[in-house]
């Protein structure tokens, strides 16, 4: 056995329980941070205000990206595919589209914010469960297929928003654009509670799942021959990740469509293979929330408040994970 | 017994089984045989649900397969297809442990880790039960898959060409496990193999399919005839005898 294998051997097991309270320590520091730095004497209660609302806001969409690229990948089978770049994040802005182009901006202000919120997640659920259910659930092996199929489906969906952009009204066209564009600024106070609550929901019933997709991992013969529904598990999982994405979607815009950080969950789920080297979901998928929680924080902190904003975050993210992409397809990684 | 009545299979309007009936025995192994496409993995995938059965029906004992959850019979039957890779970061011996997951459903008992060991210990993967996956040989990640096959501990065993990769030694010895599973346990095994000497030398019953079809079953000296090999592969072999049983010489 070579030193590398002996000391992974030698590695306690509750080294994963030890790595989660340790990134939840971080996150702890970070979030208080975030709350109380540089806390001024004037208006405290109102800043203060602002800033756990956005401190919110990142976590649940950390929680829902980290979380639901986890699930995807577990799906797929495959270390590369994150759920932006097969076009997830794409339905959800076509679906905004269409209905502000079928019902016009008094329409679309009419459905009261939370029914609007909660009548999308279904209908995104039901179609990210039909569209990629049936490219991955037959355990296809042709990755290079289910990839290719992903990004057009994606550009497809980004062409048809585009499209029906061009064909309503200028005034609609900024209805669209305020309720897709990326940014944590723009968190909203109505919808916060319930997206994290649905986010909340959402983990929890993977982390209910955790043996099941340790099993689904295996690949749908292992799986199917060990006794697993194989199909109404990808179908649940598929679910998942169509609650998570909207919910984050929902909250601060797509990041992968006219915003940046496609990439975002590939920097988390490659961390969060790298640190935890289990195939354990339940220690996974929190793993990677806390993961996702830490580097939005304290990059949003870094940004805002040492850069001063002279640069995105988004633009960063965008580009390490843009070279990690790079790295993972030229390692070979590509599974 | 497995019972198969009247199953056919098409995959995109070919014909690849055409209206199987047999019965595979109990407590005996049971080798596939046949060329190249003659039906035989799929029948194997059909028999272990791999495949979504199209016509005809399936009886393992006396649960009909489509009408049996899928979780009852990971609990009868072991399957172990043809390997596809993994993408999340595996230990040999955390996926010999995934063996016992049909009997704990994810919450080990301590017996399920002495079943675990036992099947790493059998297949000599002890001493790289730490490695991952993707770091071993075709070989040892067969015998990986073998022995999570084995920790499953059920009734019947269904391997689909299980001596691929496997140098002359290990797939004596897992010829000789089988068989020993099947006598000294009482288990059934079902195997499709490539090399008939293997079936020759070690199979109770033999099923040997072509173009679809069962062209002959039964003992190994009335399937491994030089007629009826001949004619399963369309090529002339000589059949002689060893140790009382059949020895097909096909390879000059």
């Amino acid at each position: 056995m070579s030193d590398a294998a002996l000391h992974i051997a030698a590695r306690p097991p509750l080294g994963g329980l030890r790595l989660l309270t340790g990134l939840a320590s971080l996150l702890a520091v970070a979030s208080a941070l975030w709350l109380f730095q540089g806390l001024a004497d004037g208006n405290r209660g109102f800043i203060l205000h602002l800033r756990a609302l956005k401190l919110g806001t990142m976590l649940v969409v950390a929680c829902g990206i980290g979380v639901s690229t986890v699930l995807f990948q577990t799906v797929a089978a495959n270390r590369v595919l994150t759920p932006s770049i097969m076009g997830f994040d794409s339905l959800y802005v076509l679906l905004q589209t269409s209905l502000i182009a079928s019902f016009g901006i008094a329409g679309f202000a009419a459905v009261p914010v939370v029914a609007k919120f909660l009548a999308e997640v279904a209908v995104m659920c039901a179609l990210a469960i039909l569209l990629f259910g049936s490219l991955l659930g037959r355990g296809s092996r042709d990755i290079g297929r289910t990839i290719l199929t992903g990004v057009i489906l994606g550009v497809m969906f980004r062409s048809a928003s585009g499209l029906m952009i061009r064909l309503i009204d200028p005034n609609e066209f900024a209805v669209v654009q305020a309720s897709t564009v990326v940014s944590f600024t723009r968190a909203n106070e109505a919808l916060l509670p319930v997206g994290a609550l649905l986010c909340g929901i959402g983990v929890a019933a993977a982390l209910w799942l955790a043996p099941r997709l340790d099993v689904l991992a295996l690949g749908r013969d292992s799986a199917v021959s060990l006794g697993l529904r194989h199909a109404p598990m990808v179908a649940a999982t598929l679910g998942l990740v169509a609650l998570l994405i909207s919910v984050s979607t929902a909250l601060v815009g797509p990041l992968a469509v006219f915003g940046p950080a496609a990439f975002f969950g590939l920097i988390v789920t490659g961390m969060t293979h790298g640190l935890v080297r289990s195939h354990r979901h339940a220690l996974l998928l929190p793993a990677s929330a806390l993961i996702a929680a830490n580097i939005l924080v304290f990059g949003q902190m870094l940004f805002e408040r040492v850069l001063h904003q002279q640069t995105a975050l988004s633009v960063v993210i965008e580009f390490a994970g843009g070279l990690f992409f790079l790295y993972l397809l030229l390692k070979g990684r590509v599974r | 017994m497995i019972r198969l009545s009247g199953v056919s299979h098409q995959i995109g309007g070919a014909s690849i089984l055409n209206d199987i009936t047999a019965d595979l025995p109990r407590g005996r192994l049971t080798a596939l045989i046949g060329p190249n496409g003659a039906g035989k993995s799929t029948l194997l995938r059909l028999i272990g649900r791999l495949e979504p059965l199209q016509t005809g029906s399936i009886h393992i004992d006396d649960l009909d397969l489509a009408r049996t959850p899928s979780a009852e019979i990971a609990r009868r039957m072991a399957v172990l297809g043809q390997q596809t890779v993994i993408a999340s970061r595996l230990r040999l011996s955390d996926l010999v442990a995934f063996g016992r997951w049909p009997h704990h459903q994810g919450r080990p008992r301590p017996q399920d880790r002495a079943i675990t060991a036992d099947a790493l210990e059998a297949f000599g993967l002890t001493p790289l039960a730490h490695r991952f996956l993707d770091e071993v040989s075709g070989g040892q990640a067969q015998r990986a898959y073998l022995a999570m096959t084995f920790a499953q501990d059920t009734d019947w065993l269904l391997l689909d060409e299980p001596l691929n990769n496997l140098d002359m030694s290990h797939a004596r010895s897992l010829m000789a496990r089988l068989s020993q599973l099947v006598r000294a346990s009482g288990k059934s095994v079902v195997v499709v193999l490539h090399e008939v000497n293997y079936a020759a030398a070690w199979a109770d019953h033999i099923v040997a399919l072509k173009d679809g079809r069962i062209l002959a079953e039964g003992a190994p000296q009335d399937v491994l005839t030089e007629n009826g090999l001949g004619a399963l592969y369309d090529t002339p072999v000589m059949v002689t005898q060893h140790d009382g049983r059949p020895l097909v010489l096909h390879h000059f």
